[in-house]
């Protein structure tokens, strides 16, 4: 049963919840090529698709997120598919709806079009807000419960996605950055050069239900992240970092931080104030199975 | 008004402040006052878009800023390079070929890097995204380029960045051409794994490199 956003948003003030883990990882590990647009693999590879759901949602996942990261019109049009947006983000929805056991949720995936606003690059907000507005329509349609808007680099990229969300539906929408570590001052700053209370409040100000980060580093960082967020807003806050960071071998590229690694900093993650925990880039469902073990620990107390 | 009593530092100031009108403005009046276009690229561009690098690496700028800034510098830039005839080319650091790995869509930090190669004295030929090895030689060959830069944002494009190096190797200008890669997911190891003369991890630290690379530290004055 769609559209049932808000109970999770109930849920989540009065116990933390696990989302899913990395799919590009998984994607590419089925037979992903260079070059090849992930989104259409919702029509063409559906069984491969609804697999990584299925097992996110298996490992302890409560909610998993569409395959439709790139899903916007200008993000398709790289791949000259833009004039399938409607249906890829409809069929992205379907999968992840078709395995979704008894309360679990779908998020919409919306994720940035890797194109940059005037005055600085060339888009308006205006395009901006009629791209994500098209792909939110597509994934209310389908049938998400909410809306994860994640991996933006900068606010008027993410305030647009968040208005056109609100314009199309009243779901929750989830709202989180990409944040890189600036070793010279030891601190996380967006590409745009925000602090993670500056992000907090501009998002919630936009009318996010759900603020925080996900990519970047690991966890390490996200605590570090979440813990400045929590000290200025009582809202519900996300995290989920990446899998260390990625590392080469024989031209295979990995990432740092097995499952046993990575869920060390799980438990001063929830700490440092985070209601909603899961993984990125690197993870897999084996990194959620260990994560949810946490979550669920803490759960019982 | 004479090239000593021109007010460079004004220009480079207006650049570092991202005053595109002003650069645009001065560049003209410099032209107008028969000033030399390479000592306007020289002494007023280029010293403004070094400290608009050093601003980014120290994180006092970011992304927005150097845009802006790099916006000013082509103000003046694109005045200037008609100007320029062949012949006279010879006080760039160097031809650079640049260009996002097959496969990988991505291209804002990699023209980020292309623009301050510009702006540190470099003739750059930015080749776009998901740029096909064949393409990379074709353009080395093209433009007698000498140094050719890899970008990747994907961990799943950085392979195609070995092949680039290969088909380089294979077309024979493996020992003309110094091969720089970078971008999010790059590491040091693993420009030494596929044989890349250099790495940088952001692109102020690209221009160091490509210096290094082009073995000149200081651009020959006009």
């Amino acid at each position: 049963m769609p559209g049932r956003g808000w109970e999770l948003i109930r849920r989540v003030q009065a116990e933390p919840l696990v989302f899913d883990g990395g799919y590009g990882t998984m994607l590419f590990a089925a037979g992903l090529v260079d070059g090849a647009c992930p989104e259409l693999w919702n029509d063409t590879r559906p069984d491969i698709v609804r697999g990584i759901h299925r097992a996110y949602f298996e490992a302890g996942s409560d909610f998993v997120e569409t395959n439709t990261f790139g899903g916007t019109r200008l993000k398709l049009d790289a791949y000259k598919l833009g004039d399938r947006t409607r249906e890829l983000n409809e069929k992205g929805v379907r999968l992840a709806r078709e395995v979704c056991p008894p309360g679990g949720y779908v998020a919409g995936s919306i994720g940035p079009t890797s194109h940059i606003v005037e005055p600085y690059g060339d888009v308006t907000e205006a395009e901006l807000f009629e791209n994500f507005r098209e792909q939110a329509e597509a994934l209310a349609e389908g049938g998400v419960d909410l809306f994860a808007v994640e991996t933006m680099m900068y606010p008027e990229e993410a305030l647009a996605a968040i208005r056109a969300c609100k314009a199309v539906t009243d779901l929750p929408v989830m709202t989180t950055m990409f944040f890189q570590y600036e070793e010279l001052h030891d601190r996380d700053r967006t590409m745009w050069g925000e602090s993670p209370p500056e992000v907090a409040q501009k998002l919630l100000a936009g009318g996010a239900d759900v603020v925080g980060m996900n990519c970047g580093r690991g966890p390490d960082r996200a605590i570090v992240i979440i813990r400045e967020m929590r000290a200025v807003t009582p809202v519900a806050l996300i995290a989920y970092p990446n899998a260390g960071l990625p590392i080469t071998r024989g031209g295979r590229v990995t990432y740092e931080l097995g499952p046993e690694e990575m869920v060390r900093d799980y438990p001063g993650l929830l700490d440092a104030g985070a209601n909603i925990v899961g993984a990125c880039c690197g993870s897999t469902p084996e990194h959620i199975r260990r994560i949810a073990e946490v979550v669920r620990a803490r759960r019982g107390r | 008004m004479s090239d000593n009593d021109f007010p460079y530092p004004l220009m480079a100031r207006a650049l570092i402040l991202g005053d595109r009108e002003t650069v645009g403005r001065m560049t003209r009046e410099g032209l107008d006052q028969g000033l030399d276009p390479k000592a306007i690229i020289f002494k007023g561009l280029i010293p403004g878009m070094d400290v608009v690098g050093e601003k980014f690496r120290r994180n006092e700028y970011y992304v927005p800023q150097v845009l802006l800034s790099a916006r000013a510098m082509y103000a003046g830039l694109d005045l200037l390079k008609p100007l320029i005839t062949a012949s006279a080319t010879s006080g760039y650091l160097g031809t650079v070929v640049i260009g996002t790995a097959q496969g990988d869509l991505h291209d804002i930090g990699k023209n980020l890097v292309a623009m301050m190669l510009e702006g540190a004295g470099f003739k750059v030929f930015n080749l776009g995204r998901d740029v096909a090895p064949e393409t990379f030689v074709q353009a080395v060959r093209e433009h007698h380029a000498t140094i050719v830069g890899i970008s990747a944002l994907m961990t799943t494009t950085m392979p195609a960045m070995k092949r680039t190096i290969d088909a380089l190797a294979a077309a024979g200008f493996r020992d003309r051409v110094r091969v720089m890669v970078g971008g999010a997911p790059v590491t040091q190891a693993f420009a030494d794994e596929i044989g890349a003369d250099g790495y940088a991890k952001d692109s102020t630290l690209a221009v160091v490199k490509a210096k290094e690379l082009a073995g000149a530290a200081a651009p020959a004055r006009p």
